[in-house]
């Protein structure tokens, strides 16, 4: 069974239809591909893997489980993760707290034992940073892991994102334009980066792109979405040559 | 060579525990200079009788930056938590204090007030915590006038039939004659038998600061941190943003709760108008000027805000003119760049003064 199953998704805003029947299924371990041209719906589609939004139509199975209109809680705790196309770090907040974070349902204490200092509290918060600081490694940020995450340089803050998202043990990672902003260098060390999170962790990963020597590069099937619907669907090479992309992209008819 | 190890541990200790062990300190230093103060002599009675209400300051200052300065959510209502736990912890302890042991009949007063301003809390917590910045400002700031105006119109007597209430007058609750009002309406509670002292007061403030420096600093205080640093982010890493935003606002309730019994058990009479919106304005301009999240900052603010206007009475007529200048000259010098840098380098000079300066730096290396 597949790990992801997306069903005639679907969402309107009033009479703004932003993704129709939106078919996609994701299998265990793979990379996958989300393009089109700017506003296509793709980030819509994550926010509602994400249950950030609700679909006014369709089904989401994840594993088994409709996850389809639950809360974001709900569908970390079953194993989607994300990142977002701006940045959203916890600025105020150490770059190891930021991974810890991401913990915070692998690993629980109560309150009081926080408040009175208990031994499961000094235990739990000890396995937490040997978690967080082993991710923390894997992204090359473990020297800067008491700086703030607002310090970071941009290119680190994406890499750090994926670490929190990753410390939530996800089955589904979905990385909404990951190497937006990145020179061609970083984009190199972030394609390698995410092969290495796929084979590291055994994860499907989903994601948005729109440098397209990324997206070939290392997906093994891309969705073209444009005006909210499927166009294409298939290998790089298909989806290249297949004309509606290319009307999509460049204009035609 | 002592003194050279203490202040070599010093260094290596994590940062954390360093500036919580730094708050502590203060207030017990404090405590301890003013006792030595009262014990010699030289203790103004102005200011001997600002202790308790600093105390009490600190406290609400302290529990009001959980809300405000770590969970970021604008709380304007804190003071109804305030009158809350003052008048149920008052009532028992006037009920109380004849028959029952005189500590336990206060720590118990001091938990009802706790408890009772929790619940409130909780009950406030629900609708309001759906409300989003000055959405939520505004309810809280309602409920702390509800709170307020409700107190102020309740008659409330005990009689050999048990409690009797109205929300119309003292007559009208149809007592026997052996009857006596405990809250009688806007005049309140009188004839309380004073407990508050300064030491009951640095105890609370110290139980505060054990609470919320352990809370903000674990699990718990990571996920409300969170909250306030970006919301969506927090969501989507599966953290429950309503448990975590009810457990710093009821947290923050009981505290002030405490606080209301406090500053209630320090005077003979207990009227609920004390505990109006400029209570809460003025609470919240002490976690402002101290900094949002920073509980030193809060215990400081407090500790100055309290004591000015007392030490400005000698210039009564332009009291609250001098107050708001320097109110205003606190907000620009105390977050300016250039004032950080000064505190920086001043901070440098006392570090190089000390004897174990180069464990410290040692220390650090290690």
């Amino acid at each position: 069974m597949a790990l992801l199953e997306v069903r005639n998704l679907g969402i309107a805003f009033g009479g703004l239809q932003a993704v129709s029947q939106l078919d996609m299924t994701i299998e265990k371990g793979h990379l996958y591909g989300l393009i089109g041209p700017n506003g296509a719906g793709k980030t819509t589609a994550f926010n509602m893997l994400t249950g950030m939004y609700a679909p006014t139509e369709g089904n989401i199975i994840l594993d088994g489980v409709d996850i389809t209109g639950k809360s974001p809680e709900f569908i970390s705790k079953h194993g989607v993760a994300r990142t977002f196309q701006n940045i959203r770090l916890f600025n105020g907040l150490s770059v190891l707290d930021n991974v810890k974070l991401g913990l915070h349902n692998q690993m629980k204490y109560a309150m009081w034992d926080g408040i009175f200092r208990t031994p499961k509290y000094w235990s739990k918060e000890a396995e937490m940073n040997h978690q967080a600081m082993k991710l923390l490694k894997i992204f090359d940020l473990d020297e800067e892991a008491d700086l703030l995450a607002s310090s970071l340089p941009y290119g680190k803050q994406r890499k750090l994102e994926i670490a929190r998202a990753l410390a939530t043990n996800p089955k589904l990672l979905l990385l909404d334009e990951p190497a937006a902003g990145m020179n061609p260098q970083e984009t190199d060390e972030l394609m390698k980066t995410v092969r290495f999170v796929r084979d590291e962790f055994g994860i499907a990963i989903l994601l948005i792109e729109h440098d397209m020597n990324f997206v070939m590069g290392i997906c093994e099937e891309i969705t073209v979405l444009d005006h909210g619907q499927c166009i294409a669907r298939g290998t790089g090479k298909e989806v290249r040559n297949n004309p509606k992309v290319v009307a999509a992209y460049l204009g035609g008819d | 060579m002592k003194k050279l190890k203490v202040f070599s541990r010093w260094g290596k200790l994590d940062k954390g525990f360093r500036e919580k062990a730094v708050n502590y300190a203060i207030v017990l230093v404090a405590y301890l200079a003013i006792q030595l103060l009262a014990a010699t002599g030289n203790l103004k009675n102005s200011v001997s009788g600002q202790l308790v209400p600093i105390c009490t300051y600190v406290i609400m200052a302290v529990s009001l930056n959980l809300v405000v300065g770590f969970l970021g959510e604008l709380s304007l209502g804190h003071a109804g938590f305030m009158s809350l736990g003052a008048f149920s912890g008052t009532l028992f302890w006037v009920l109380n204090c004849e028959t029952m042991p005189k500590p336990v009949a206060l720590v118990a007063a001091f938990l009802i007030g706790g408890v009772v301003a929790g619940i409130f809390g909780f009950i406030i917590g629900i609708p309001v915590l759906r409300l989003r910045g000055d959405y939520l400002a505004i309810v809280t700031l309602a409920f702390g006038e509800i709170i307020k105006t409700v107190i102020n119109a309740i008659y409330l007597g005990v009689d050999s039939n048990g409690f009797h209430i109205s929300l119309k007058d003292a007559m009208s609750m149809g007592m026997e004659a052996d009857g006596t009002v405990l809250i009688n309406g806007a005049i309140g509670i009188t004839g309380v038998t004073k407990a508050s002292t300064f030491t009951i007061g640095v105890v609370m403030v110290l139980i505060t600061l054990f609470v919320v420096m352990n809370l903000v600093d674990s699990r718990a205080g990571r996920a409300i941190k969170s909250i306030r640093d970006n919301r969506i982010a927090a969501e989507s890493i599966g953290i429950p943003i309503t448990k975590y935003k009810m457990m710093a606002f009821i947290t923050s309730a009981v505290l002030a709760g405490m606080a209301g019994v406090l500053y209630s058990l320090n005077y003979s009479t207990l009227v609920a108008k004390k505990f109006d919106y400029n209570t809460s304005i003025l609470v919240l301009v002490f976690v402002v000027l101290g900094g949002m999240g920073n509980i030193r900052g809060s215990i400081i603010a407090a500790t100055i805000l309290t004591v000015l206007p007392e030490l400005l009475r000698s210039v009564a007529d332009y009291r609250m003119l001098v107050y708001a200048i320097l109110l205003i000259a606190m907000m620009i010098f105390n977050q300016s760049p250039k004032a950080i840098a000064w505190r920086a380098v001043v901070a440098e000079k006392i570090k190089s003064r000390m004897p174990g300066k180069k464990n410290l730096k040692q220390g650090k290396e290690g």
